[in-house]
């Protein structure tokens, strides 16, 4: 928590200005602490605030109460200026039980806040949290500002009159944290009214002790002594325009949705519920309104298929997987290479490998991907970095996919997924357009060709089943280009081979040059893809303040890569790639550029740290110093 | 139906100008024969038609029928129609596949098509043995089939086909074989009339690598005295003279009737809701029973497409939404 002045107007207590505010909500994976989070971050989104959000919870539903595996966490940082991730260390810990406590707080800024919940640390509660001693006793908890509350206590009291049972009274708790922490940081109640009203509408009671126990954790925080001051971030300066907050999984299903309203086609998903892109199953069967047809198929394979099937009959195909389910597409994805159909494939990646840290992030399906697939198998890769460039991404992926009749796999992660920042909405008129165009009916006695290509993007004619005079047949055996006849001549082998790469080479034609934040030559060039982008953006900026000739890129497009690319690391000494996997597309790189690009890694199931990026950064700074002195 | 939209359908119309390429003396010749036959017979239009199929040499098909044609990968097919058919339910759409494309590789696939009841024909062509991978056993082989890969025989039982569709909720189930013609154009000309998924078992003899599975009750001189005619509300009778009936107890088990007891054999009811009858003769023994072909199910129920595109349309009707108002959507707010 930065301090830039301290004012006192509006606020009976003390009031002080704050440019920005990690706050880290842990608890149960049964007390509400995602809803909890997701209440704070409307709200701080609707006063204008920058917004960006980490949900990090266990895979388990409910784990046993109390234990370390059930802790689940909500990380929100907001700012009065423009930020890139939701925050290393927190400067505020909400710890509902010791069980959270002791999973969270070495993360806490030394000085951070700290509100726990004092009600459960009994004996047993201490070790269910593999606590041997009871941790406000032995200074655990020294140097940190300590609010304790017995959130349970509180609540009950605030819910005498409640028509609830003393169960879900106590459920109340994260509400009762709530209102204390709307005040500590000047928050308005009223968007969270308006979101409790709605969200439990058919249930009166359950709204009106949700909110009673929310003012009551307000006036409490307003009374007490313990808190001297309340703090205020004010609104950021954004650019102008109209915004909401959205998740990565939300954004994409909407620039999909975008793209098959401008383009005039139907959009097919076919999927299998899999952590975490089921969202996306989810959220797409709410637009049958719109034409969306949703199709839970009976495993990850079905889903592909049955979405090439309808890319086939003139639907744009759709599948969302993560993790395993990306394996057991592979061969159904060759299919679509080889039958030249549009096809768009939603990873949503997660920790692997095998069923892995289905809930944790992790960028290592990209080489999956790429060459996860017998034979030569080119597909178009393209990766989004936040969850409002999810929609552009999205958007794209339908472009490409019926321009050039082929698969393309969308890269997303679980960070992206649920992670949440304010998106500044597009217009919608100024969407760019997408023409697609089908295969007219045959004239009688011509022959229809299936593969007879665009000249400029080689791609093939999309023909509709159901067209007069376009009967053909195609499949996964190689066939003869132009007539799509079975065909096992070495020469036109090669020529197919050679054909269905450069239709995916040519993609890079149509990409703009690759932006840069900084100088487009310099020392250190930080390149990114997918979700670190506000990690390197924030550490790049740090390294840049600091006078060091660092600058930073950001590729979308993993396959093909932009044209220019070479061209731009050359324009630097060295080139660092930081990604969550073992250094995958810094080897694609090396291998196609020969240029030592330096890979910084990290696999552990969680997002960069800016701190760790930055200290990276300067280590190798430091070393090519040296080089220069030696 | 004759219009110029809707021309009179000859069997050459159906012929591409690809050569086939199954081995001669093939079943699958005559299964192609019967099929051309019977679209013919239906006036089926060649545009209006797609032929999905997955792989072995029963899904070589679609490159002889000049309709669309798609030939997937290995058990998927069942998948990649699923989404032809939901997305354009107009389509009439075909699977063609064999026993271990069907049975084996795809046995998921196959089953939750029957699940659904999803508007498939599908033509499972069971030769009992894996010939393009040049003769394994199948899912379908007899038990202690000696063969490359079960050189000491293999100890796998077989599926009955018949009875796994059954289980899975079949609502058109069926049975022709290869040299049965004239019955193979029937059987498929009913599964056309059926909305949901119907499937059609075909009996296929393999001459490289399975010759003469089915010989004892196909050949011409023991067809009569072997095979089993299914038809609708009339007693199983079979034989030369019709002279041997199918009666069950009360357990549903299968027993033969003749001379005075004839009068006590099985009326057959392909409607049946319980599918008890059909799935006693899918099952009993191919050695002490006669073996039946024709219609062991039909019953109507609404199909998945119809109920996908009922959702659809209900949506459609019930709310418009442009798409400024799906983005500007929840919780707004304006920056100046």
């Amino acid at each position: 928590m930065h301090t830039s002045n301290t004012s006192t107007t509006g606020h009976e207590k003390g009031l002080q200005d704050l440019d920005q505010v990690v706050i880290r909500f842990a608890g149960d994976s049964g007390d509400g602490m995602q809803l909890t989070g997701d209440q704070f971050t409307r709200t701080t989104a609707l006063m204008g605030n920058d917004i960006a959000t980490f949900p990090d919870f266990p895979a388990e539903i409910r784990a046993p109460a109390g234990t370390l595996p059930g802790v689940s966490a909500f990380q929100l940082r907001f700012s009065s200026f423009d930020i890139h991730t939701p925050g290393d260390a927190p400067d505020v810990l909400v710890a509902m039980n010791p069980a959270a406590l002791k999973v969270h707080l070495k993360e806490l800024k030394k000085d951070g806040i700290l509100l726990l919940n004092t009600a459960s640390f009994s004996a047993l509660d201490l070790k269910k949290a593999k606590y041997d001693k009871d941790p406000r006793t032995d200074g655990t908890l020294l140097g940190y500002r300590l609010i304790e509350v017995d959130l349970e206590a509180r609540t009950q009291e605030a819910l005498v009159n409640s028509a609830l049972d003393n169960r879900d009274r106590e459920r109340c708790k994260n509400m009762y944290a709530l209102g204390i922490l709307y005040w500590m940081f000047h928050r308005e109640m009223a968007p969270t009214e308006k979101s409790i009203a709605q969200k439990f509408g058919k249930k009166p009671d359950l709204v009106d002790a949700n909110l009673t126990a929310m003012k009551a954790g307000y006036a409490y925080a307003e009374t007490v002594e313990i808190f001297q001051t309340a703090y205020r971030v004010l609104p950021a300066p954004m650019k102008p325009g109209t915004y909401r907050n959205i998740m990565g999984n939300q954004s994409l299903c909407l620039g999909l949705v975008a793209a098959a309203q401008k383009s005039g086609l139907q959009l097919f998903l076919g999927s299998y519920p899999i952590t975490p892109a089921s969202d996306i199953l989810h959220q797409l069967s709410t637009y049958k309104h719109l034409g969306v047809i949703t199709f839970q198929a009976e495993d990850e394979i079905a889903a592909v298929a049955a979405a090439i099937g309808a890319s086939y009959s003139g639907c744009l195909g759709l599948t969302s997987t993560s993790g395993p389910g990306i394996c057991l597409k592979s061969e159904a994805i060759g299919l679509a290479v080889m039958a030249e159909l549009p096809l768009i494939v939603l990873n949503v990646q997660r920790a692997g490998p095998s069923t892995g840290m289905p809930t944790k992030t992790q960028q290592a399906d990209l080489l999956q991907v790429m060459y996860g697939r017998n034979g030569e198998s080119p597909v178009c890769v393209i990766s989004a970095s936040t969850p409002a460039d999810a929609f552009e991404v999205g958007y794209e992926a339908v472009r490409i996919a019926t321009k050039y009749m082929v698969p393309v796999v969308v890269l997303s992660d679980g960070f992206i997924a649920n992670g949440s920042e304010p998106w500044l909405l597009p217009d919608p008129e100024t969407l760019p357009p997408i023409t697609v165009s089908f295969a007219p009916a045959g004239k009688p006695g011509e022959k229809f060709m299936p593969y007879a290509r665009n000249p400029e993007t080689l791609a093939r004619p999309w023909a509709r089943p159901g067209t007069k005079g376009l009967v053909h047949r195609i499949g996964g055996l190689e066939k003869q280009d132009v007539t799509g006849n079975i065909c096992y001549d070495a020469d036109n082998h090669q020529h197919m081979i050679e054909t269905r790469a450069k239709k995916v080479a040519n993609i890079a034609n149509d990409l703009p040059p690759t932006a840069t934040i900084g100088d487009r030559t310099g020392d250190l060039l930080v390149l990114g893809w997918g979700s670190p982008r506000g990690a390197i953006t924030a550490a790049t900026q740090r390294l840049t303040q600091q006078g060091h000739k660092v600058s930073c890129a950001f590729l979308r497009h993993l396959n093909p890569l932009p044209n220019d690319l070479l061209a731009l690391m050359r324009g630097f000494k060295k080139v660092v790639l930081p990604e969550l996997n073992s250094g995958q597309l810094a080897m694609m790189l090396r291998a196609k550029y020969l240029i030592d690009v330096q890979s910084f890694s990290q696999v552990n199931g969680q997002p960069f740290k800016t701190d760790d990026i930055e200290a990276f950064l300067k280590t190798v700074l430091a070393g090519m110093k040296k080089e220069v002195r030696q | 139906m004759t219009s110029v939209d809707r021309p009179v359908m000859q069997k050459k119309d159906y012929k591409t100008d690809q050569d086939v390429r199954w081995c001669p003396g093939c079943g699958d010749y005559s299964i192609l024969n019967a099929v051309q036959n019977a679209f013919a017979k239906m006036g089926k239009q060649l545009h209006e038609t797609v032929i999905i199929s997955g792989i072995g040499c029963s899904s070589r098909f679609p490159y002889y029928m000049e309709t669309f044609g798609f030939h997937t990968i290995h058990g998927r097919a069942p998948a990649i129609a699923t989404g032809v058919k939901i997305s354009n339910p107009a389509l009439d759409v075909w699977v063609v596949t064999g026993d271990g494309d069907a049975m084996s590789i795809g046995g998921n696939h196959f089953i939750h098509a029957m699940r659904r009841n999803i508007g498939l024909k599908i033509l499972l062509f069971n030769n009992r043995i894996y010939g393009l991978t040049k003769g394994q056993f199948s899912p379908t082989s007899e038990q202690g089939k000696v063969t490359k890969s079960s050189p000491l025989g293999s100890v796998d039982y077989p599926f009955s086909p018949i009875a796994l569709t059954l289980g899975a909720g079949g609502t058109f189930v069926a049975r022709g074989v290869d040299v049965f013609g004239a019955h193979l154009e029937e059987i498929v000309i009913k599964a056309n009339a059926h909305s949901g998924t119907a499937v059609v078992e075909i009996y296929q003899n393999c001459n490289i690598f399975n010759d003469g599975a089915f010989k004892g009750f196909s050949e011409k001189e023991v067809r009569d005295a072997r095979i089993l005619y299914l038809e609708h509300q009339k007693p199983l009778l079979w034989g030369p003279n019709k002279d041997q009936g199918i009666a069950f107890d009360a357990q549903f088990r299968p027993y033969i009737v003749t001379g005075a007891d004839l009068g006590k054999a099985y009326v057959w009811d392909e409607t049946a809701e319980t599918p008890a009858p059909a799935m006693a003769l899918a099952t009993m023994s191919e050695t002490e029973f006669p073996v039946p072909v024709g219609v062991f199910r039909r019953r109507e129920k609404p199909t998945f497409e119809a109920g996908v595109q009922a959702q659809v349309t209900a949506a459609k009707s019930k709310k418009k939404e442009s798409l400024r108002d799906l983005l500007y959507a929840g919780e707004i707010w304006d920056v100046k």
